[in-house]
């Protein structure tokens, strides 16, 4: 697998959320991953987008959502960050606490971290960053490279 | 694909026919405004056929949860049927597959409704 880098500038809109999960979708197929892991990765880009968008960015047209998708190494490293006040780490609930199992919202992140290997979060007054890595397992992987 | 919904009684249930994906956006908002409807006609047994539902996300999932306690809130009861690999494994590690009732078989989870 060769090092190869592929970012996007996009709205604070929920197209902008299906634009990341297609994105996931396709790229994730080009670095060999299987359809399962595909699904997990698309999923966990869509959830972060969801975040940027949503409580980041809170749909403010002058914000703007920035993702990559790097190889480096053996590794899919995906980056989203967005411009909003910077997300509170301590004020994210356990979904699976029993106070917390029918709550209608409050999982995306612990689908992320369901789904990939290393997940980095580091929130700042600038808006917040997360950075989603899945490893790279077995001889298959290194087709094609992703392009825009 | 977005989310397509089509209701039909079977022996005093309602079944909800579910396709497509259940998201944020138009997916949530289309299965929240059905189950309102549902219930403000007083339909409270109601069944959720997600047999063709191939995506869920978080949003979805808490539509789904929104649709359970306000079913329940109401004296109703709702039931899942049909869950896909995709929707079951997220129902799974969200620790929800044993909050709601879950089916495999449409004339078996009629029958129990009280």
């Amino acid at each position: 697998m060769t090092n190869h880098r592929v970012s996007y500038t996009l709205d604070s809109t929920l197209e902008t959320v299906d634009s990341a999960e297609q994105a996931a979708t396709r790229i994730a197929s080009e670095a060999g991953f299987d359809d399962d892991e595909v699904m997990r990765i698309a999923m966990a880009v869509r959830e972060a987008a969801v975040n940027a968008v949503l409580h980041g960015n809170a749909y403010d047209p002058g914000k703007k959502v920035n993702l990559a998708f790097e190889r480096i190494g053996h590794d899919l490293v995906i980056t989203i960050r967005d411009q909003g006040k910077g997300l509170d780490l301590s004020k994210i609930p356990d979904p699976l606490a029993a106070e917390n199992l029918l709550k209608t919202s409050g999982r995306g992140i612990f689908l992320i971290r369901s789904f990939m290997d290393e997940v980095h979060i580091n929130p700042s007054q600038t808006g917040t960053e997360i950075k989603l890595v899945k490893h790279v397992h077995g001889p298959a992987v290194g087709g094609k490279e992703a392009s825009q | 694909m977005s989310m397509k919904i089509s209701t039909r009684q079977v022996d005093g249930v309602t079944v909800v026919d579910c396709s497509g994906r259940i998201t944020l956006g138009e997916g949530s908002v289309t299965m929240r405004d059905t189950v309102r409807e549902l219930l403000s006609k007083g339909q409270k047994k109601i069944l959720l056929n997600l047999g063709d539902v191939n995506y869920i996300d978080s949003s979805g999932i808490g539509e789904l949860v929104s649709a359970f306690t306000t079913v329940r809130n109401q004296g109703g009861e709702l039931k899942l049927l049909n869950l896909t690999k995709k929707v079951h494994d997220l129902l799974q590690i969200t620790k929800l597959y044993t909050v709601f009732d879950v089916k495999d078989d449409e004339a078996g989870a009629v029958k129990s409704f009280h």
